[in-house]
């Protein structure tokens, strides 16, 4: 069955890249509050490369991209849940 | 007969660690609607400084500093469940120490960044910032604590031998909170500090 099927997880060595990928974009995300020319566009960087931090820790870290889709699923709930959640909550406390 | 018997080898239904692993990814779900609530609730309220101090009293290299030390903590936890998995005791018990004390060394510095916004007029009674950043950074420290509660736990369990095959699912049930809690602060960082700067 599909549904238990799992990919072997990653070995040390990668675990050790990931880690300095995460470190390099966090430098990155500390820079750029610090560049004037990137301000019209500091918002959706930050979110972006947050975002990216997020997804690599989730897949590789908590080996997401390797178990079972229940648990994706199960977790994606949650997190796609926040939008409507803030959503309303912002606009029921009138922050637009 | 014999694929029958495989099936019911893995497919054992008394077998309760899917069943345990399925309820911590609800359990972080629902955990991640809870701090998007609280994030929410400090996006509302950043203006609403009152009298007191607002993000400028923000120290954006000391918390880059944990910020990075919480990230590589994740590092030592998932190096920590691969020893494991590798029956490697001794790299295990070396990798759960790393993490604990990666996470110790996070805590202490937000104790100290909260001492001196206190010392600069920031307090959870001076303003709705004020309350709501203490509130989603304390409640975020919350969950650390407890984080390195279990880690050093499950330290102390491995130094007599009693972490062992059986309590894999544990290992790495203490994995998945931690690594949460790492991608929680990777919001915060974000939202709390680099975007109010």
């Amino acid at each position: 069955m599909a549904e238990t099927a799992h990919r072997a997880h990653p070995t040390p060595a990668v675990y050790w890249g990931i880690a300095a990928f995460l470190a390099a974009v966090t430098a990155i995300e500390i820079a750029i509050p610090s560049i004037a020319a990137l301000d019209s566009v500091k918002v959706p960087l930050l979110w972006f490369l947050a975002a990216i931090k997020f997804g690599t820790v989730v897949s590789f870290f908590m080996h997401l991209r390797y178990d079972k889709k229940l648990y994706r699923t199960l977790f994606l709930l949650g997190v796609i849940g926040i939008i409507p959640l803030m959503t309303v909550m912002l606009l029921s406390l009138g922050a637009f | 007969m014999s694929s029958q018997a495989a099936s019911a080898e893995t497919h054992d239904p008394h077998d309760v660690r899917p069943i345990r692993k399925a309820a911590m990814w609800v359990f972080l779900g629902s955990e991640s609607m809870f701090f998007g609530t609280m994030i929410a609730t400090f996006l509302l309220y950043r203006n609403n400084t009152g009298d007191g101090p607002g993000s400028e009293i923000f120290n954006i290299p000391f918390t880059s500093a944990s910020s990075f030390v919480l990230l590589m903590s994740s590092l030592t936890m998932v190096l920590a469940h691969n020893a494991f998995e590798k029956r490697d005791a001794r790299s295990t018990r070396i990798w759960l120490l790393a993490t604990a004390l990666l996470g110790i060394t996070f805590l202490a510095g937000q104790i100290f960044e909260f001492t001196e916004f206190v010392h600069e007029g920031l307090k959870v009674s001076t303003s709705s910032f004020g309350s709501a950043f203490f509130f989603l950074t304390g409640f975020h420290g919350a969950h650390v604590a407890i984080g390195v509660t279990l880690l050093l736990a499950m330290f102390y369990l491995s130094l007599d031998g009693r972490l062992h095959e059986r309590q894999g699912l544990n290992v790495e049930l203490v994995g998945l909170y931690w690594h949460f809690v790492d991608i929680v602060w990777i919001v915060i960082f974000t939202v709390v500090y680099l975007l109010q700067v």
